[in-house]
């Protein structure tokens, strides 16, 4: 595969990922439920939570928890391997490999052969590091799948982040999806022209010069969208509408994130 | 075929793209809390600068930047060798839209990813953002402003110099995130002495990323911006006005209340110095002439370093009575300077990051002394 099709391949994704999320927020399931400023600060609990435990059952229980909050917000485990866990162990796993035996400590195990020593202690940091980053990037990913995006920057707003951030970011987040359709034809038209293989320094200058094409592009729409909401109006303020409504379920959605937080920081201190 | 394809991608594209974004996991939440507080300067003084140059159109045109650092960081490029690598795009972001307007591009970029599509974590957001998107532009800044000097737009040698500035941003980063790993198992372990976080010590850490990123990942940024610079040469130089002096463009962009800065630049440099030199003093071997004790008067070992010191004129047998006196008098709360908790490696390592912090604000002092100097030379 060259890289114009690799390119392609992980813009594809991307949009795939988006519109999976999209189906998702919509399905009819407990995080879904939830007022978005209750999931924020719930599920970053939990993170928090997951990162202080020096305890391994702590991170595990965690990890549990997030799996049952998945259960009941129709998010398949199937979904979570192909989309986290498996992803996440290739690369954390890779990285956690060698430490078993770096860490010096007590020796388990000696490698056959190489009589490479295995130390405890090195197995329980590979261990720590594994389920940490494994139930950090679960519980994030659940956030992700079961709130519209609109939704997580208004929450934002809650852990006060400026309302001019919270609009960039909404922005950003439109004009992404748009950049990323301008890239893709652009990339596919070329690819439509291509006869053979190029040469290295021409497939670099290609990529370049589609960077460059795209920039410039960007900074076109750029004046284009400003002059778009100056004739709309606009005079540099920005202003939110917040119009989320708690209802029991959040207060007492809050209630167990937050019991549970709690114990999980007193237990894995 | 096709799906068939496109299944072992993700899983691909993400080992390919996380090793420079820092999952959650990795750092100690006291860490990411010192990473977020470290960037949060950073980040107001880049939006009050950029909001002021910008005015209203600082929204739209930020939005869109940002937009287009995330698809950039989605591009595979062509590496030699056959190979793709990906990019971060801070050195074109810094040439094209000068260092502050590009911390906050690139932020909210890395935030996006983080957000919605858990690349990189959310506890890590701030240690990414430092590493990236600050220590980043203002490294691809002073390169790149050294480097390209006053050479015109469509010279050769602002390709050289944009090369240089996506190499060494990225290699700056690489080397921040390596710190940043490599310290997580001298302060945060378990009661067994297992790492608690990144497991690995700098010695481990540091070459590590570094090999990584001196090669592959420094190559792609560097033909990115190379790339992309001479792209732009030959469609459209005004683009790359913002950080070439002697021009309105450069002008704009960083016209910051001068007259303030020009108040705390001493203190400023004044600050970095003794970052910088502190440690260097402390680690360096030696007692300087004159600073010496009572009890070194009596000692073999020391008497010997003193007539060395002294030109080989031998001290006197006795300690002067005057400071036999004195020191009875006062015993300062750190004999020696160098307390036995100096000599352990954890604090050794505080004074290196000291010192790191020291070099990092010389490196923007003198990024700021260049745009000024710019300036001026427009002007006179």
């Amino acid at each position: 595969m060259n890289f114009l099709e690799r390119t392609l391949a992980s813009f594809l994704n991307a949009l795939e990922h988006a519109l999976r999320a999209e189906d998702l927020a919509k399905a009819d399931g407990l995080l879904q439920r939830l007022d978005p400023r209750i999931k924020v600060i719930g599920i970053l609990a939990l993170i928090i939570a997951a990162a202080t435990a020096h305890k391994l059952w702590v991170i595990g229980a965690v990890f549990a928890i997030a799996l049952s909050l998945a259960a009941s917000s129709r998010i398949s485990v199937l979904l979570l391997g192909e989309r986290v866990w498996f992803p996440v162990l290739l690369f954390t796993g890779i990285i956690a490999l060698p430490a078993p035996f770096v860490i010096p400590g007590r020796v388990v195990w000696r490698l056959p052969g190489l009589g490479w020593p295995l130390t405890a202690q090195g197995l329980l940091s590979a261990g720590y590091l594994v389920t940490r980053v494994e139930t950090a990037a679960t519980l994030s990913v659940l956030l992700i799948l079961t709130t519209p995006w609109t939704h997580v920057l208004k929450a934002l707003r809650v852990l006060r982040v400026p309302v001019v951030i919270v609009v960039i970011l909404g922005m950003a987040y439109r004009y992404i999806f748009l950049l990323l359709e301008s890239a893709r034809e652009m990339l596919e038209s070329r690819r439509s022209r291509m006869v053979g293989e190029l040469k290295g320094s021409e497939r670099r200058r290609l990529a370049a010069a589609s960077v460059g094409v795209l920039m410039s592009k960007t900074l076109q729409l750029s004046s284009d969208v400003y002059s778009a909401m100056l004739a709309r109006g606009f005079r540099g303020e920005v202003y939110m509408l917040d119009d989320f409504h708690t209802a029991a379920l959040d207060w007492m959605m809050l209630a167990v994130f937050a019991a549970l937080a709690a114990v999980a920081f007193y237990c894995g201190r | 075929m096709c799906k068939a394809l496109a299944a072992p991608q993700p899983a691909l594209a993400k080992f390919q793209k996380a090793n420079m974004h820092i999952p959650d996991g990795y750092l100690s939440p006291s860490t990411c809390a010192v990473l977020y507080g470290a960037s949060a300067p950073f980040w107001y003084t880049a939006l009050q600068r950029v909001k002021k140059a910008l005015a209203t159109r600082l929204v739209p045109l930020l939005s869109v930047m940002a937009a287009l650092s995330f698809v950039i960081m989605m591009f595979n490029l062509p590496l030699p060798g056959g190979t793709t690598g990906h990019a971060v795009g801070v050195g074109i972001a810094t040439i094209i839209l000068g260092p502050w307007a590009s911390i906050l591009a690139i932020s909210i970029a890395l935030a996006i990813q983080a957000v919605f599509f858990g690349d990189g974590g959310i506890t890590t957001l701030g240690a990414n953002c430092f590493n990236m998107a600050i220590v980043g532009s203002l490294v691809a800044y002073a390169v790149y402003r050294l480097a390209a000097g006053r050479a015109a737009l469509t010279s050769s040698r602002r390709v050289a110099a944009a090369a240089l500035a996506g190499y060494a941003a990225i290699n700056a980063s690489a080397f921040c995130a390596a710190v940043e790993f490599g310290i997580q198992p001298l302060f945060f372990k378990d009661p067994s002495g297992a790492p608690l976080y990144a497991p690995y010590p700098l010695s481990i850490a540091i070459p590590a990323m570094m090999m990584g990123h001196l090669t592959f990942a420094g190559l792609a940024e560097l033909l990115l911006s190379a790339g992309v610079v001479a792209y732009f040469q030959r469609t459209n130089p005004a683009l790359l006005k913002v950080t070439a002096p002697g021009n309105l463009a450069a002008e704009e962009e960083i016209a910051a209340s001068p007259s303030m800065w020009r108040t705390v630049r001493p203190l400023w440099i004044g600050l970095a110095l003794l970052l910088v030199l502190t440690p260097l003093g402390i680690l360096a071997a030696g007692t300087a002439w004159g600073e010496w004790s009572a009890r070194d008067f009596s000692n073999l070992q020391a008497r010997e370093k003193m007539t060395l010191a002294s030109k080989n004129t031998a001290p006197p047998g006795q300690p002067p009575r005057g400071l036999e006196r004195l020191s009875r008098l006062w015993t300062a709360p750190f004999p020696q300077y160098a307390p036995s908790f100096v000599r352990r490696p954890a604090v050794g390592y505080a004074l290196s990051a000291m010192f790191g912090s020291g070099a990092i604000i010389l490196v923007s002092l003198i990024a700021g002394s260049l745009a000024t100097r710019g300036k001026t030379g427009v002007r006179g």
